[in-house]
């Protein structure tokens, strides 16, 4: 995994709760076998109406990759599809008063970093949103703070361990299989209870 | 000992290491796997040059996209198609045991899990898959994990997870006739909301839940995701003994005993505290129908289509606002007044066979409305072999039916099941989500006699007037 790096990206708003997985990505690109060009399926049915409002339907978002929610976003199927989709149409971060948990285990797999904001806060993302034509947030995770260019910031709570995973693009493969002998002595004492 | 909840039983006896502020390295048991959210898996496994650590704890389902028409004619969709093959590839290469399409254990990954007693007491039970929760039904801690973690699995069989909160349901009392286990997870759902449970695994006691089936238990536990939460359980008793007894991968005689009675130590002890409680009367719950774009949406039948202005804060008015423009209907519309064109009765949730028995009961010897098109999916072949013993596939035919193979099907439209732009469906599978059983369509979750009694009327009915009769 690629370790997370600072950076200053265009805020998309979504301005919906309870946005699910089945949104992020419809059954229809659930058919693929590789993770890669996921991103024409994201939002798929949303994106793909005649004259869509949509927000990443309007010119204004293409390069947008820090996408901000409403609260249980990723709710749902566990379909990491959706993650991919949302990596590969360029989101780095995504911004919610809460996360479902599976997505989110999910995201920091794959690099994305999902910031968990106050509701006020987030209503004030989506303000600033309105207010102003190519809103950016500043993200800095060593430092668990978002900023605007206009002086506004927040801090966010991640736990050390992901935080850590993300800042040095571990893979966790490896990182448990340091503990080889301990997963040998745990089968030792645990033998399968099926009948094969 | 301190007096110990089920869900910290497990866990803790499942940790392989665990450092302060970290998550824990937690030993799976059982890894359960189907051709949706596995390709990817093995394919990074093969990059790496990585085998599946433990060929004996891993076992393979066709299910989302396999067509649930004759067998006997190939998979019309080439996406599909591809997908089912990588799924037998990926096993044959690796060895990985695959219950494929005409074998007898081939079946919804969660349905075939107890069934064949790969589901087990005291087991950590993954599946990339978010309805694993089913499988907490048994006394087993079982949750839905993501591709990467599947890969994860497959080369070391364990996990990293940090510790969830204990959230503890009790529904006491007696569910009133007609009123199902669907309905009590429906109604829960709507108390406590889609992220009520978010962050918790959630252990649900009681009386009305010691006195539900095997198989019932398994419903309420199967959309505990569906109230967020990371897992649903169900302490093991005799009724789960009773039921893993001389199933396929459960041992005889003598073994069976011994672990029989290991498995009756997996409750929660007298005095074990949860994080949280929450405590219903199961009387106080009836037939439920959803009305919106999330299973929280849900009313009882008795009732009518919300009115979003009426919603306390702007965040769940929107909400509603956009739900009912999705689902086409009008605020204040008595639930009964809903007409629909389709009912799908299957699913991990309902696809089971004492779903099956209950709608059969209810519409042998009557009619589907005219202007309804309906069908069953049995959860599994066993579910399939077993139905048609009992001649239940002739009541659904006779009665207008569609009677199909096993498979995901409806529940989500990976394969040809789909509603088409604008269908209602009455449907007993967990999510109704925006297009979720295709574009456009119009889903309403049920329990699976509120479904057959809909196919009947051609619009949802109370069926408690029914079952009385
Ligand atoms: S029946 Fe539906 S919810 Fe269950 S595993 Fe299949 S697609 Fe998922």
């Amino acid at each position: 995994m690629e370790a997370f790096k600072n950076f200053t990206g265009l805020v998309a708003p979504l301005d919906r709760p309870n946005v699910d997985t089945d949104q992020i990505i419809p059954k229809q690109f659930l058919k693929s076998v590789v993770r890669s060009g996921l991103a024409k399926g994201l939002f798929f049915d949303w994106r793909n109406q005649p004259d869509s409002q949509f927000v990443l339907s309007q010119p204004r978002f293409e390069k947008a990759n820090i996408l901000v929610a409403r609260a249980n976003f990723g709710c749902g199927s566990s379909r990491e599809h959706a993650v991919w989709a949302l990596a590969d149409f360029g989101f780095k971060v995504v911004i919610a008063p809460s996360f479902a948990d599976i997505f989110k285990n999910n995201c920091l797999k794959n690099g994305i970093l999902t910031i968990v904001l106050k509701p006020e806060e987030v209503d004030a993302v989506f303000a600033a949103i309105k207010a102003h034509e190519g809103y950016r947030l500043a993200i800095d995770l060593a430092a668990q703070k978002v900023s605007d260019e206009l002086g506004w910031s927040a801090t966010f709570p991640i736990d050390a361990f992901p935080k850590r995973c993300l800042l040095e693009g571990l893979d966790d493969i490896a990182l448990t299989l340091i503990h080889e002998r301990l997963i040998q002595s745990h089968e030792a004492a645990h033998p399968v209870t099926y009948k094969l | 000992m301190a007096a110990q909840t089920l869900f910290e039983k497990i866990w803790n006896s499942h940790v392989v290491h665990e450092a302060p502020g970290e998550p824990a390295l937690l030993y799976v048991d059982l890894h359960l796997i189907h051709e949706v959210t596995s390709p990817q898996a093995f394919e990074a496994l093969a990059l790496a040059g990585r085998k599946v650590r433990r060929l004996d704890r891993t076992f393979a389902t066709l299910d989302h996209n396999v067509p649930t028409t004759d067998r006997s004619l190939p998979i019309t969709d080439p996406d599909s198609k591809a997908q089912i093959e990588m799924m037998r590839k990926n096993c044959r290469d690796f060895g990985v045991t695959l219950f494929d399409l005409g074998a007898i254990e081939q079946g919804i990954v969660h349905v075939i899990g107890p069934e064949l007693g790969l589901t087990q007491p005291g087991l950590i039970i993954v599946c990339g898959d978010s309805h694993t929760a089913t499988h907490g039904a048994l006394g087993a801690l079982a949750f839905g994990i993501g591709t990467s973690e599947v890969e994860h699995v497959l080369a070391t069989q364990c996990l990293w997870q940090a510790k969830p909160g204990s959230m503890e349901i009790r529904v006491d009392g007696k569910l009133s006739n007609g009123v199902t286990a669907k309905d009590l997870i429906l109604g829960i759902i709507g108390r406590i909301t889609t992220d009520g449970g978010t962050g918790y695994v959630i252990e649900y006691r009681g009386t009305a839940i010691e006195a539900l089936s095997m198989e019932e238990r398994m419903t309420v536990s199967n959309m505990t995701i569906e109230a967020g939460a990371r897992a649903g359980m169900i302490a093991a008793d005799h009724k789960t003994v009773d039921y893993l007894r001389g199933r396929r991968y459960v041992p005889a005689g003598a073994v069976f005993d011994r672990l029989a009675e290991r498995w009756l130590t997996f409750h929660t002890d007298d005095g074990a505290k949860f994080d949280r409680s929450l405590t219903f009367d199961a009387a106080s719950f009836a037939p439920q129908v959803t009305w919106g774009t999330n299973p929280g949406m849900v009313t009882e039948v008795t009732s009518k289509v919300p009115d979003p202005a009426r919603f306390a804060d702007a965040t769940s008015r929107r909400a509603a606002e956009l739900a009912l423009e999705y689902m086409k209907l009008a605020p204040g519309t008595p639930i009964a007044d809903i007409r629909i064109d389709r009912v799908f009765i299957g699913s991990c949730t309902n696809g089971r066979i004492s779903d099956l028995q209950a709608a059969a009961d209810l519409v042998k010897g009557r009619k589907v409305a005219p202007s309804v098109q309906a069908m069953v999916v049995p959860g599994s072949q066993l579910v399939k072999i077993e139905a048609e013993q009992r001649g239940l596939d002739r009541v659904f035919k006779e009665a207008g039916f569609e009677w199909r193979e096993a498979g995901c099907s409806m529940c989500l439209g990976m394969n040809p099941d789909i509603l088409k732009p604008g269908e209602r469906c009455a449907s007993t599978s967990n999510r109704n989500f925006e297009g979720r059983q295709g574009k456009g369509g119009l889903t309403h979750l049920v329990s699976p006699i509120m479904a057959a009694a809909a196919a009947l009327a051609g619009h949802f009915v109370d069926v408690r007037e029914w079952v009385r009769r």
